[in-house]
C-alpha cells in the first residue's frame, strides 16, 4: 500500500541520536503515528524514550535519519511545527518563584490562539492552586500544571513524555481520562511511559524500545500476541520433568524450573494446556499450584528484557513497573 | 494494520499567530516578576553599581588628572556605566541564564514557540534595563554634582552604551555555558569584570597608564565601550579614534554572538 506521508501526524525514519560522548541512545528507530491516533513509546529507564521524544519535539537535530511532524521538519521547520504542537517534558522547566498564574500566563503568550489560562488549569484541576508559587507545588501538581501548559494551545499533536510519573494514583486515572477526551477530540498524541498499564490502557498502538531500538511494535493485542502463553505448576512428588511427556509433543517452546516449581512457555496454550491434563490424570497425580495464562503485555515486557539479559546486555535497574510496584 | 481508518487532521480555526513583540513581552514580564522577587539579585544588580562610583570618586583627587586633561566627572562617569554593565547586567545574566538553564525553563520554552534568541532576550529585559536607567541615573547625578558638562558628542556616547548593553548580554551567555550552577556564576563572572575594572578604564583611565598597556588594554571587549562614552563627554575623540572602538566594540559584540549561537548551552550541564 502506498501511504501519502501527510496521512501521518508523525513520520519516523531509521532515526538515530549519538550524544557528545559517543554513547548512541537512538539506533535507527522507525514508526509512524496516524492523525488522531494515541501512540506509546513503552521502556525501561534508559531504553531511549526520551532521547526519542527530544528529537520529535525537535529540540536537538538527529546524527541521521528523518522526523516529519505534520509534514515539516520539526528542528530545522520550528516556526511551522511549533504553533500546532503541545510538549509535556519528562520534567519540570517553571521558575520556581512564580505563582501557577503567572507561570500560565508567561506561557500563554508564546502560544497562538491560547485558551484562557483559566480554562486548562481548571482542567487538570488546578484552579484553586492559581496563587501558589511553583516550588510550593507538590511533584503531582507540578505535572500537572506542565499538561495544563501544553495543552494551552489546543494542539494538533501532543508530545507526553512520562505524564504519570510523579502522580497518585487517583491523578493517574484523570490524566488518563483527559488523555482520551483529547484523543476522542482527535489530537494527535505521542507518549512515553513505563507503566504497562498505561500503555495497554491508552495506546492505539505502541512500540516498546530496548536499548535505543524498537523491539516489538504494533497495537496490545499483536504486541502480546506474538508472545507465548504460560503454564506453571509444581511437579509432584516422586516426578522428575522427564515424567513428563516430551516438551516439544506438548507444543512447550520453552521451560524453566525453581525448586519442584516448572514454567512452560507455549504459542499453543490449549494444546499444550490439555495434553499436560489428560497426561496428569493418566498418571493419577495432582498439579499444585497449576496457573495457566495469555501472553500479557507485561509478559511481552519482560521477555525482551529476557532476551536481552541472555545476550549480556541488561542493565541492572531496569525492570520494568509492573501494576503491583506502580500502585 | 488497514483495519484502523485514517481520520482526518481535526478541523481547527487558527487564532492569530503570536509575535516576536508578544512573546518578548510574555517572557519579560515573568522575568521581571522573578527579577523583583529575588533578593540577592536586586541588591547586587541596583545597589552596587549605585555605591561603587563613589569609591572611584574618593581616590580621583589621587590622580594625576589634571595633565590627561580629565576632571573626576569624566572618570567617575564612565566608571559608573561600566559599573552598571559589569554588575547589574553581566553578572546578574550569568546568573540568570545559568539559573533558567539548570531549572529547565529554557528547554520548556525552546518546545514552543518562542525563537532562541527572543528567550535569551526576553530573559535579559529586566537586567538591561536596570543598565540603562542606572546610567542615566548616574549621569544626571555626574552633571549635577560633579559639574560635567553636557556630553559634546552624545551620539558617541549613546553608541557606547548600546554596545555596551548588547555586549554584557551576549558575554554573560557566552560565560553561562563555562558555567555549571547558580551557585557558581557568581565566580565565572569574576575574571571579565575584573579585568574590565582593571583594564577597560573604569577604575583607572587609559590615559594613565603606559603607552603599550594602553594599546593592549584598547582591544578588551568593554574598553571601547567606556572610551566612546567618555569621548562622547569630552568630544576629544578624533573621528579615526572613534571608528576604531565602534570596530572593537562590534568586532566583540559579534564575536560574543557567534559564541553564543554556537556554544550556548540550553540543557542543564550534567
Amino acid at each position: 500500500m502506498n501511504i501519502d506521508e501527510h496521512d501521518h501526524a508523525i513520520e519516523v525514519t531509521d532515526l538515530r541520536r549519538v550524544y557528545g560522548g559517543g554513547f548512541e541512545a537512538v539506533r535507527g528507530v522507525s514508526f509512524h503515528v496516524k492523525h488522531g491516533e494515541v501512540f506509546a513509546l513503552l521502556g525501561t529507564n534508559g531504553a531511549g524514550k526520551t532521547s526519542t521524544v527530544e528529537l520529535l519535539e525537535g529540540l536537538a537535530a538527529p546524527a541521521s535519519g528523518r522526523v516529519r511532524v505534520l509534514g515539516h521538519d520539526p528542528f530545522t521547520e520550528r516556526a511551522a511545527v511549533r504553533p500546532r504542537t503541545g510538549v509535556m517534558l519528562q520534567e519540570g522547566g517553571f521558575p520556581s518563584e512564580l505563582t501557577v498564574a503567572e507561570t500560565a500566563r508567561m506561557w500563554a503568550g508564546c502560544v497562538s490562539g491560547a485558551r484562557p489560562p483559566r480554562d486548562v488549569l481548571a482542567l487538570v484541576g488546578l484552579e484553586r492552586r492559581t496563587e501558589v508559587r511553583v516550588k510550593q507545588l507538590s511533584g503531582g501538581e507540578r505535572r500537572r500544571l506542565d499538561l495544563a501548559l501544553a495543552l494551552l494551545g489546543d494542539p494538533e499533536v501532543l508530545f507526553l513524555d512520562e505524564p504519570t510519573t510523579g502522580l497518585d494514583a487517583e491523578g493517574r486515572r484523570e490524566t488518563w481520562q483527559l488523555v482520551g477526551a483529547l484523543r476522542d477530540a482527535g489530537t494527535t498524541v505521542l507518549l512515553t511511559t513505563h507503566y504497562l498499564e498505561e500503555a495497554e490502557g491508552l495506546a492505539d498502538r505502541l512500540a516498546i524500545l530496548h536499548e535505543g531500538r524498537i523491539a516489538a511494535a504494533g497495537t496490545p493485542a499483536e504486541v502480546t500476541a506474538a508472545q507465548p502463553s504460560r503454564i506453571s505448576f509444581e511437579l509432584p512428588e516422586g516426578y522428575f520433568l522427564g515424567d513428563l511427556p516430551p516438551l516439544a509433543e506438548l507444543g512447550v517452546c520453552g521451560h524453566e524450573t525453581a525448586g519442584r516449581v516448572v514454567r512452560l512457555r507455549t504459542r499453543a496454550l490449549q494444546r499444550t494446556a490439555t495434553e499436560l491434563l489428560l497426561w496428569a490424570r493418566h498418571a493419577g497425580v495432582e498439579l499444585n499450584g497449576l496457573d495457566a495464562r495469555s501472553a500479557s503485555l507485561e509478559e511481552a515486557f519482560l521477555g525482551i528484557a529476557r532476551e536481552a539479559a541472555a545476550s549480556g546486555a541488561q542493565t541492572p535497574g531496569s525492570q520494568p513497573r509492573t501494576k503491583e510496584h506502580a500502585a | 494494520m488497514s483495519d484502523t481508518v485514517t481520520a482526518p487532521a481535526p478541523a481547527r480555526t487558527r487564532a492569530a499567530h503570536t509575535t516576536a513583540r508578544g512573546r518578548m513581552a510574555a517572557l519579560a514580564r515573568a522575568e521581571l516578576t522573578l527579577f523583583v522577587r529575588t533578593k540577592s539579585t536586586l541588591v547586587s544588580a541596583v545597589f552596587v553599581p549605585l555605591a561603587l562610583p563613589l569609591s572611584v570618586h574618593s581616590v580621583t583627587d589621587r590622580m594625576k588628572l589634571a595633565d590627561a586633561g580629565l576632571t573626576a566627572g569624566l572618570v567617575v562617569l564612565p566608571a559608573a556605566v561600566g559599573f552598571s554593565l559589569l554588575f547589574a547586567v553581566y553578572s546578574t545574566l550569568v546568573g540568570v541564564f545559568v539559573a533558567r538553564r539548570e531549572q529547565l525553563v529554557l528547554k520548556r520554552l525552546r518546545t514552543g514557540e518562542a525563537r532562541d534568541a527572543e528567550i535569551l532576550a526576553g530573559a535579559a529585559v529586566p537586567a538591561v534595563v536596570t543598565g540603562l536607567a542606572q546610567s542615566l541615573i548616574l549621569a544626571a547625578a555626574c552633571t549635577a554634582l560633579l559639574d560635567l558638562p553636557a556630553p559634546h558628542a552624545p551620539q558617541l556616547a549613546v553608541a557606547g552604551l548600546l554596545l555596551g548593553l548588547a555586549l554584557a548580554v551576549a558575554l554573560a551567555a557566552v560565560t553561562s555555558g563555562l558555567t555549571r550552577t547558580a551557585e557558581s556564576a557568581q565566580v565565572t563572572a569574576i575574571p571579565l569584570v575584573l579585568v574590565s575594572m582593571l583594564g577597560s578604564g573604569v577604575m583607572v583611565p587609559l590615559e594613565l597608564l603606559p603607552d603599550t598597556a594602553a594599546r593592549i588594554c584598547e582591544l578588551l571587549p568593554l574598553t571601547p565601550v567606556i572610551t566612546l562614552v567618555r569621548g562622547g563627554w569630552t568630544g576629544e575623540l578624533s573621528g579615526p579614534e572613534a571608528l576604531r572602538a565602534l570596530a572593537v566594540a562590534l568586532a566583540w559584540t559579534a564575536a560574543a554572538v557567534f559564541a553564543v549561537r554556537r556554544w550556548f548551552r540550553w540543557d542543564p550541564r550534567c
